[in-house]
């Protein structure tokens, strides 16, 4: 046993479509161990790992574990090599008590009985140190709480091997503790553990190796006790590539959008934007940097009206010098007021657009109420759609294409290409290249830096940090739903982006 | 990500991928498919049934609807009415409220026509009559279409149960008026006095009217739902309740207006069925239509011109079974089990429509 | 008091089949509203069935015990093959849940009452009405002892053994679903389909099997009806009382135990309006809308006191897909 890893994975690779998600990966876990795994968003981590755990099948490569090579093609194959994930979304059935979502599924010896499973599960929870109620309902829990269920879930059923996908991207610090104190115990009782992190400090704290991925590839694996924060945000982020975007000089740039400590609450009460205040000027783009999830999402939804926000204030500066605040304001009051706000969600179709729409009805989306006629005015947006269509080289058919039926790219040209129609004076975009080739992205940075010089506050929400760093004039960087920083984005490096947004300050 | 898993053992025969797009000439061309194999097998049925040559059967069928011009413009009104609750329904389906209280709508339109007429007969001159028995008709409907809509804007509440239940309730109303109000024409003899007053002026004949009214209804509805305002609010609340609050929709007014519409058409037709048709109420007043509606409005894909087609088809059956009945002395449900068979048929050709089988790798992919 | 509470139980029992069947049904997802053509069928399957042998063997012969299983396995498989057909389409065909049962509805009561109207005449029989007498006083035996149990007797063994039995597939149905694996496998699938799938539930077995056994259930309810309750065949005479049993569902907030309690206060309320003496007409009517209303304001109150476990399903009336890899 002693040469022996619990797990092992040679050159594996996988691809999805033209995109290479996993190239010639090679990763080794012992028994008894906690390993990190560390990367940007996009690096392959989850996609890594939902291979171990029998939901995607790799393309290349093999998988070992306790030096046998096995083949994993479904969760229950998983299960069979007693190895568990716990996702970031959870798999529970609400109505249900933790003991009955615990074992569904589970194929006991003889007769189902309520009390032996309550009993196991208590068992479990002693041995560990969960404090969870097994007659509780899942609709009566925290995430906290469901993210024990998952994790007792997965021992239930034997796993000795187990894949945590960022499970303290919800939690609250003192919940982060009692984590880390459970999977410390279960490694002293020899489990492997395999835990994907984007915060440095947990990976320092908790980790005995780090595996570092990038782009898809494995870059290193350090033991934890010989490396620092540094090296492992180098790793992580890698050296600057340089992608000839245009960047001009700012020019007559006025503050536009001033947005003022505000907090936004989930239903739970957990801080999902945390004092967070910043200024948009015009004629600027301002990058907003951060892990997925640290509340962009929200941040930006808040802005356009779509959050109810405990506490804070926005502020719209017009060009003609008058103030509104849009708080407490409904898209449709906000764009009563004349404010001229564009917004391209994260989630393109099912959000920005509606993928069963023609381009054209998809045109309409933010203009049809204008005018008295109680009838659509259609001519308009077809115009509309045929200058974007022709402008942005949209790929299509025609216009009467359902847009559901476009490739990403061009989905995001058609949503891009609407939003600056309305001539914004502040044009919000989460993610616009996500999921783009290299020529759909550069459209959309141009269509971005045209806006900029024609004095639009530009709010750019990316991941890519070369690309935060080349196409933004100040980046602010967010982490947990706090402000962490506010950076020159012609002076600042990846490093120190990275290091911002990886701290974890919550609490 | 359609990939298959390049698993090497249990690998499945075959597997459903959704289609992204399908021209429009294949999609009905496998609906007639599936017509054609439900005709193949109604005809199979019927000869097993009744021994009946099923060319003679399919004779009696077309004279059900074509025998002579009375019987056409019967089946022609009894369409325009199918059609108009199908209307009715539509733009709540298209929103993804599964108004399925349609027939408790009718009746109460038809109720609130009844009633005004027996109150308001005598003491208003025609003109006037009509309008408040309308308007009557219009108010009841829509109300007891709203009452689950609010339920299901601002509690969640199960529309599709609500609104069966509240079909029961209306019906359990009109036996109740009926009674408390002494409408039959000896006490507790069942029988309930037509209407001598408030009834539907006659245009050429006594179906033209109907006919009339609905077609232009059909226009309205195709018009209101393509290219009003309200119509495309509808269509993105029925996609997507994201986008509609994402471009400041307010969702709850939506379902609210929508439900208002949907109960006033089925009204509407409660009005025309007492005024112009059958002259009395009763619980069997809407007859079914409110539940074939929604069927004929799902097979037309929630188009009211399409739905012309398939109402026919519903009504051809209906009309052509109850002939068949008559020219064979059989049984006058036997139509029920020829409209089942049809309507299966097609609701099973929609999986063809929707998906496609593909085989494994190697083997053809069947279209 | 005896005439009344043996006629609420009489009254009861078709629905509290109808309505454990659809339970069942509902638990794994499916709304299954062709159960009012399925209880049709169910019926005209146990005439068809009691028919033929009757005819087969000719009144003196009647065995008992075979008269009644031939009725039962004919109306058992007649509700079967209705279950397969909306299982087939809902489950493996993904069609709309409605629609697919709105139209079972319109097929399965057209199948009762075509042969039900036209089954003598199809058998070259002379009379166009159907008498059951022969067999049905067999599905009325009541239980040996109940005569000298004196009142006792007649409230509570003066039925049938499906009186009996509607009640005990009730119970069992409500053990299975609460106390054992089946039961939460089968809940899993209609709550969260998904899940239930993560968990290496097979999905597809357990819908096709809670909705075909649940129709078979429910056409027992028509068989009660016919062959305990009225002991002839009329057109409609079952009336709307499938759409009650769907009533009962909710009502009993998807637990057979309440259903039993439910659709006694279902056959009370009906009784009520029939027994109650002088009684008016209007009254009459209140009783009998009544159910739908109690149902309407459960409905109501379950949503806005926002309390899950009283919820349907939350899959229910959703097809399941799983989404290709």
């Amino acid at each position: 046993m002693q040469n022996t890893y619990a797990i092992e994975l040679k050159n594996i690779s996988k691809r999805f479509g033209t995109v290479l998600a996993n190239n010639n990966v090679n990763l080794s876990v012992k028994r008894g161990e906690i390993m990190a795994i560390l990367g940007e968003n996009g690096s392959g981590k989850t996609t890594l790992m939902n291979m171990i755990s029998g939901i995607y099948y790799p393309d290349e490569g093999q998988i070992f574990v306790d030096g046998k090579e096995v083949s994993i093609a479904s969760p229950k194959d998983a299960f069979k090599y007693n190895i568990g994930m716990i996702h970031q979304h959870f798999k529970l059935v609400d109505v249900f008590s933790a003991t009955e979502n615990i074992v569904l599924g589970v194929k006991d010896e003889g007769k189902y009985n309520k009390k032996t499973g309550r009993r196991k599960v208590v068992e479990i929870s002693q041995k560990y140190g969960f404090d969870i109620s097994p007659d509780k309902k899942i609709y009566e829990m925290s995430v906290s709480e469901k993210q024990t269920v998952e994790i007792i879930k997965v021992l239930y059923r034997g796993a000795d091997i187990l894949i945590l996908d960022e499970p303290t991207a919800v939690l609250t610090p003192q919940e982060i503790e009692k984590l880390f104190a459970v999977l410390r115990r279960m490694r002293d009782d020899g489990k492997s553990i395999i835990i994907i992190t984007h915060k440095m400090n947990e990976v320092l704290s908790l980790s005995d190796r780090v595996a570092v991925l990038r782009k898809g590839e494995h870059i290193a694996t350090v033991e934890t006790a010989n490396t620092s924060v540094a090296e492992l945000t180098e790793l992580m982020v890698g050296k600057k590539i340089s992608l000839n975007i245009n960047r001009t000089e700012p020019h007559d740039t006025s503050d536009r959008l001033v947005v003022s400590n505000i907090t936004l609450q989930n239903s739970e009460g957990v801080r999902i934007l945390d004092d967070v205040s910043f200024t948009a000027k015009s004629g600027e783009i301002l990058g907003i940097a951060g892990i997925a999830g640290s509340g962009q999402k929200e941040l930006l939804e808040s802005i356009a009206g779509l959050q109810t926000l405990t506490k804070g204030e926005i502020l719209y500066h017009s060009p003609e010098g008058e103030i509104f605040n849009l708080r407490k304001r409904t898209p449709e009051q906000i764009r009563e007021l004349g404010v001229r706000l564009s917004f391209v969600p994260e989630d393109r179709l099912g959000m920005g657009l509606v993928g069963n729409m023609d381009i054209v009805d998809n045109m309409m989306l933010r203009s049809y109420k204008k005018g008295h006629s109680i009838f659509l005015n259609r001519a308009t947006p077809k115009k509309l759609a045929e200058t974007i269509v022709e402008e942005l080289e949209v790929a299509t058919p025609d216009i009467k294409t359902p847009v559901r039926k476009l490739s990403g790219g061009n989905v995001q040209k058609v949503l891009v290409g609407r939003e600056i129609a309305s001539k914004p004076k502040v044009l919000m975009a989460a993610y616009p290249v996500r999921g783009l080739d290299i020529n759909s992205s550069y459209v959309i940075y141009n269509l971005l830096n045209e806006q900029k010089e024609k004095g639009v506050a530009v709010v750019f929400v990316g991941e890519d940090l070369d690309v935060l760093l080349e196409l933004c004039d100040r980046i602010i960087v967010i982490a947990s739903g706090k402000i962490t920083g506010c950076l020159d984005a012609r002076k600042t490096t990846k490093e120190e982006v990275g290091l911002l947004m990886t701290q974890n300050k919550r609490g | 990500m359609n990939e298959v898993k390049t698993e090497k053992k249990r690998e499945p025969l075959f597997h459903i991928v959704k289609r992204n797009a399908i021209p429009f000439w294949k999609s009905w061309l496998f609906r007639v498919v599936a017509i054609v194999a439900a005709v193949v097998v109604c005809s199979v049925v019927t000869v097993i049934m009744t021994d009946l040559n099923p060319i003679s059967v399919w004779d009696a069928m077309f004279k059900g609807s074509f025998k002579n011009e009375m019987k056409t413009w019967w089946m022609l009104r009894e369409l325009a009415l199918l059609l108009g609750v199908s209307l009715a329904v539509t733009p709540a389906f298209k929103m993804r409220f599964w108004n399925c209280g349609a027939e408790g709508q009718v009746l109460m339109g038809a109720l609130c026509s009844y009633a005004t007429i027996m109150f308001c007969g005598d003491k208003m001159s025609y003109v006037p009559l009509m309008i408040v028995t309308l308007v009557a008709a219009l108010l009841g409907a829509a109300i007891w279409g709203v009452i689950p809509a609010i339920f299901f804007a601002f509690f969640k509440t199960n529309e599709t149960l609500f609104t069966l239940m509240m079909n029961y309730v209306a019906k359990g109303l009109i036996t109740f008026c009926v009674i408390f109000f002494a409408w039959e024409n000896v006490y507790g003899s069942g029988k309930v006095n037509f209407i001598s007053t408030g009834i539907l002026p006659m245009v050429y004949n006594n179906e033209f009217l109907i006919i009339l009214i609905i077609a232009i209804m059909t226009l309205f509805m195709y018009i209101y739902l393509n290219y009003t305002k309200q119509g495309y609010e509808i269509s993105v609340v029925g996609e997507s309740e994201n986008t509609a609050n994402y471009i400041g929709i307010n969702v709850k007014k939506v379902v609210i207006r929508t439900m208002l519409i949907s109960g006033a058409i089925c009204g509407i037709v409660g009005f025309l069925l007492v005024t112009g048709r059958d002259y009395v109420v009763s619980p069997e007043s809407a007859a079914g239509r409110g539940f074939t509606a929604i069927m004929v409005s799902w097979l037309a894909k929630f188009n009211p011109i399409f739905m012309i087609l398939t109402s026919f088809l519903v009504v051809f059956f209906q009309f052509g079974t109850e002939e068949i009945t008559k020219a064979f002395g059989l049984n006058e449900y036997f139509s029920d089990i020829l409209i089942g068979i049809v309507i299966l048929f097609i609701i099973g050709s929609e999986f063809f429509i929707n998906y496609r089988l593909k085989f494994r790798k190697g083997a053809k992919e069947v279209e | 008091m005896t005439v009344f509470i043996q006629g609420a139980i009489r009254q009861a029992m078709p629905l509290l089949f109808g309505a454990t069947g659809e339970i069942l049904t509902e638990k794994s997802g499916n709304l299954n509203l062709g159960i009012p053509g399925i209880m049709y069928v169910g019926a005209i399957g146990g005439v068809i069935g009691a028919t033929l042998y009757e005819r087969a063997v000719t009144s003196a012969g009647i065995v008992p015990i075979m008269a009644v299983m031939v009725t039962m396995l004919s109306a058992m498989l007649a509700s079967l093959l209705m279950g397969l057909i909306y299982s087939f389409l809902v489950i493996t065909l993904r069609a709309n849940q409605n629609v697919t049962g709105l139209a079972l509805t319109t097929f399965g009561i057209g199948i009762g009452n075509f042969f039900g109207g036209s089954l003598n005449k199809l058998l070259g029989a002379e009379s166009a009405s159907i008498s059951l007498g022969n067999i049905s006083k067999y599905f009325k035996m009541t239980p040996p002892f109940a005569d000298n149990l004196g009142w006792f007797g007649e409230w509570f063994f003066s039925y049938g053994f499906l009186t009996y039995l509607g009640i005990i597939i009730a119970i069992i149905a409500g053990y299975v679903l609460s106390h054992t694996r089946v039961g939460l496998h089968l809940r899993a699938v209609g709550e969260n389909p998904a899940t239930a799938d993560a968990a290496g539930i097979n999905v597809v077995k357990y819908k096709y099997f809670a909705t075909c056994i649940g129709s078979v259930i429910a056409g027992l309810g028509g068989v009660y009806y016919i062959f305990e309750y009225t002991a002839s065949w009329s057109n409609n005479g079952f009336g709307d009382r499938g759409w009650l049993a769907i009533a009962l569902v909710i009502f009993a907030l998807w637990k057979p135990g309440i259903g039993i309690v439910g659709s006694l206060i279902f056959g009370a309320l009906y009784m009520l309006g029939i027994t109650t003496v002088g009684i008016s007409r209007t009254t009459k009517v209140v009783y009998e809308m009544l159910p739908y209303l109690a149902t309407i304001v459960i409905l109501i109150i379950t949503s806005i006191r926002n309390k899950k476990e009283n919820h349907p399903p939350a899959s229910l009336g959703l097809s399941y897909f799983r989404e290709e890899r």
